[in-house]
């Protein structure tokens, strides 16, 4: 590494490499407790051409490379080994163009989300997808992880926003994918960039859609004495034809997790849950989905209902919502955030069955997630220095899994599989499908070099081959 | 070669139901997805060259492939998840067909392809191909979540599943809209639906075409969130004048308000359609898209839609073109040459508007490709990927120009 780093040193300049331990140590974990590990040397490219440059050169030394963000992750997708180069976009942060006529924008990979938003906001325009780290996580991460937010329900996830790319391929080769307006150029290699989790390239310039922030935003805030009056609330909501701009739900122990915390937003302390329910768009369409949906509310038995239509309100409203997981942290050392989707319809069942696992396990779990599309959160409290609690809550975030699975559901909405998935990949495909998977990873990156050791278990691609089908 | 290859398939799969497709060529309906699968192996093993087929009444017949294997034996509805607004479909059925299912359930597929309305299902995703309701509801790709697909040497692939949001893996489930078939045989579907809407209104004004152009940018900087805005020439929309259409789609009241924004948004003359005409409109401009051998597909901003039109009018003809103006996605029929074709799209090339040819005559399509030539880089990927989904290279699909178009 010592020969790599001067040779990088070269292309970024010695400031921009870390190499000592303690200087690498912020790069250990992407907010997954459970996973970390240490790079061998992290560089930080400032613009594309060294990006180009560096992947060029790691290709000569046949060494391997993980893309970083931000790191918040949540999945240990954004993690290198020793053995690898950790490769820091954060200092690719400008805005290259921003069109509001065409309602476009062409960013850097290390433009934080949130950033993009506010960039935009002037125009009348925004970022729709909007991951709850948003202030801190970067387009590029959303690219690689396909990221998703409360506000996806109506808007649809990165993939839906993202028209074209520039990539860096492992070998250094650079190619564009898609085109401005979003019709693919070729096969839609765009839609199999999204989401590759760093596995296929590193995407140096993302031109994404914006859309219109809306005339008339309306909150409400529902609470429920039981999580299934609030589950049939969310499918009634859904079957009436409205999608709402969002769809939340939070369990007791979440709502009062806030309420005790600093970002205390007046939630009902003793509902078994809360419904945050968001309409947008022209103001009169609004009005009717308003009233479609206080009717849906009511007959679910919400046993209150609160309206916020100013931004300060909405604000309050929200505050709870996006500061959950900040405010766990009061009540739990360690937190893991877990994330896997069901059918809108098994919310009920699946819920009480999550709640059983934690009682058979002893572990605390919390659940705050994207109820219209029927996407679980439900994070487990534990302290890591208890191996016994660490153990149990192992067993637990497997139950919840295959019970999620079971349901016909899938282990991750929107943090990707990382590391931390990849053992639950054979629980939803088959191993023809991993190998095929492998193939199109191998068509992108033939030497395995980026991001390796991710998404998909290893073992399949060699089984296959064992197998001589191939 | 034709009789043996029948008497190969029957030998190895025993009762198939194979028939001769117009070309003379044998045709195979595979009725379930392993039968397809035991077809595409043995293909592969024989190396016979195969084009797969939905109902054949979109894309054109190639003439040169071995062996013909149609979907249309693929035409079940294995699960309709109305209250997750969800469905399984096989490949063969039909968009008409799934929608009559669908409404009993309160739900549909909001899509309007090109075409008549036996087009099926895989034939639409293979194609990529949407129609004006792609400003309202995304391009086909936003509605699938998982499919199976046979593979070219007949693997069975499933990836995706059956709920709305997924990260799980790559995503070879989207990639596979607008990739003509060319990576592998796709046989079923989980797709995403909507709730049948409270109403479905279409108005249409008639005009110039940059004042429609204009009006059209003037109701989306308005805020009017229509389902379709639709600019037809006068040919499609059968009107001296070309015609800006708009669907408004969704609750009764919020459909209402809508409607009456439109006069308040434009200077433009509205006249709504009643159900049946708005039904029979629509129709009629999906059909339009058959009114020539040649069909393509052309993706500009916003700002570039009149520009683009006219390029269209001055390399092609005025004849039969729709444009959404809300979304920039182009469509033009009629007849051109290869040498037209590989001329129009050095142009569009060069203005950062990719050309896809939907369909075109057997000998067009192999001189031009779907895509023609690759940007840098790109030529390599897709062989590769076409490799891992197609080892032997059976499936005929002229996705790219012939090498001296390239």
């Amino acid at each position: 590494m010592a020969a790599l780093s001067e040779e990088l040193a070269a292309v970024v300049g010695p400031r921009w490499i870390r190499h000592r331990q303690a200087e690498l140590a912020v790069f250990r974990a992407d907010g997954l407790p459970t996973h970390e590990v240490t790079p061998g040397l992290a560089v930080l490219p400032g613009t594309r051409e060294q990006v180009i440059e560096i992947v060029r050169l790691l290709y000569r030394h046949r060494t391997p490379f993980v893309a970083r963000g931000a790191g918040t992750g949540l999945s240990g997708g954004a993690l290198a080994e020793s053995d690898a180069v950790l490769i820091v976009l954060t200092r690719l942060n400008r805005i290259l163009r921003l069109d509001p006529a065409a309602r476009r924008a062409v960013v850097e990979p290390g433009v934080v989300n949130a950033r993009l938003t506010e960039a935009a906001a002037p125009f009348g325009l925004h970022y729709a997808p909007d991951p709850s780290s948003q202030s801190a996580c970067t387009i590029g991460g959303n690219v690689a992880e396909n990221a998703g937010g409360p506000h996806c329900l109506k808007y649809g996830v990165t993939t839906n926003h993202v028209v074209a790319l520039e990539v860096v391929l492992p070998d250094g080769t650079v190619t564009r994918l898609g085109s401005p307006q979003g019709e693919p150029w070729g096969p839609d290699l765009v839609a199999l960039f999204v989401g590759s989790e760093g596995m296929f390239g590193i995407a140096t310039e993302v031109t994404v859609r914006l859309v219109p922030v809306p005339r008339e935003i309306r909150t409400f805030l529902a609470a429920f004495s039981t999580i299934r009056a609030a589950s049939e609330a969310v499918s009634g909501i859904i079957a009436a034809g409205v999608v709402p701009a969002a769809l939340e739900m939070m369990d007791g122990p979440c709502v009062r997790a806030v309420e005790a915390s600093i970002y205390a937003a007046g939630y009902p302390t003793d509902a078994a849950a809360v419904l945050l329910v968001e309409l947008d768009g022209r103001p009169e369409s609004v009005d009717e989905e308003e009233r479609v949906v206080t009717g849906v509310l009511a007959r679910c038995g919400a046993s209150e209902v609160r309206t916020a239509t100013t931004a300060t309100d909405r604000a309050r409203l929200w505050q709870g919502r996006k500061k959950a997981f900040g405010a766990m942290g009061r009540v739990t050392r360690d937190l893991i955030v877990q994330d896997a989707v069901v059918p809108r319809s098994t919310l009920p069942e699946v819920l009480d069955a999550i709640a059983r696992i934690a009682a058979q396990e002893q572990v605390t779990v919390v659940n705050v997630f994207h109820a219209g599309d029927g996407n679980l959160h439900p994070n487990i409290c534990y302290d890591r220095r208890d191996a016994a609690l660490v153990a149990r809550v192992q067993r637990a975030s497997r139950a919840i899994m295959e019970t999620c699975v079971a349901a016909g559901g899938t282990i991750t909405g929107e943090h990707g599989v990382g590391s931390d998935k990849i053992d639950f990949m054979p629980l939803i495909f088959d191993p023809a499908t991993l190998s095929a998977m492998c193939d199109v990873r191998r068509v992108f990156d033939p030497e395995g070099r980026a991001n390796p050791g991710k998404v998909i278990p290893l073992r399949s691609c060699r089984e296959w081959r064992a197998g001589g089908i191939a | 070669m034709s009789d043996h290859i029948a008497a190969r398939l029957r030998e190895s799969l025993g009762a198939v139901a194979l028939t001769q497709s117009p070309g003379g060529r044998p045709r195979v309906a595979p009725d379930t997805i392993e039968n397809a699968a035991g077809v595409l192996a043995l293909a592969s093993a024989e190396g016979w060259s195969v084009q797969l087929e939905g109902q054949g009444s979109w894309g054109l017949p190639s003439a040169t492939a071995d062996l013909v294997v149609t979907t249309t034996g693929l035409d079940t509805i294995p699960k309709i998840a109305a209250a997750d607004l969800v469905a399984t479909v096989q490949a063969g059925v039909s968009l008409a067909e799934l929608n009559r299912k669908l409404h009993d359930a309160g739900i549909w597929l909001p899509w309007d392809p090109p075409g008549g309305p036996d087009r099926t299902i895989g034939g639409i995703i293979a194609a990529g191909t949407a129609g004006p309701l792609r400003l309202g509801f995304g391009p086909i790709r936003d509605s699938l979540v998982g499919c199976t697909i046979v593979t070219g040497d007949g693997r069975i692939l499933r990836p995706g599943g059956i709920v709305v949001k997924n990260v799980a893996g790559y995503d070879l489930t989207r990639f596979q809209a607008g990739g003509f078939g060319a990576f592998g045989l796709i046989a079923e579907l989980h797709l995403r639906l909507r709730a049948n809407p409270g109403a479905d209104r279409t108005h249409l004004a008639h005009g110039d075409r940059d004042i429609l152009t204009r009006a059209g940018r003037g109701l989306i900087d308005g805020g009017l969130e229509p389902a379709s805005l639709e600019l037809l020439s006068p040919a499609l929309g059968a009107h001296a004048d070309w015609t800006l259409a708009v669907r408004l789609i969704g609750p009764d009241a919020a459909i209402g308000a809508q409607a009456a924004a439109l006069h308040g948004l434009t200077t433009l003359s509205w006249m709504e359609l009643t159900r049946e005409q708005a039904s029979a409109f629509w129709h009629q401009a999906a059909r339009g898209a058959l009114g020539g051998p040649v069909t393509l597909r052309l993706g500009t901003l916003l700002d570039g839609i009149d520009a683009t039109i006219d390029l269209l009018e001055e390399r092609l003809d005025s004849g039969l073109i729709s444009a959404g103006a809300g979304t920039g996605s182009l469509r033009w029929t009629g007849s051109a040459s290869a040498e037209t074709l590989i001329q129009l799209r050095r142009i569009t090339a060069e203005r950062e508007i990719p050309l896809t040819v939907e369909r075109a005559p057997g000998d067009v399509l192999a001189a031009v490709g779907h895509f023609g030539a690759y940007r840098e880089g790109v030529g390599r990927l897709v062989a590769g990927l076409r490799g891992a989904f197609d080892p032997q290279g059976i499936l005929q699909v002229p996705t790219d120009a012939e090498p001296h178009d390239a």
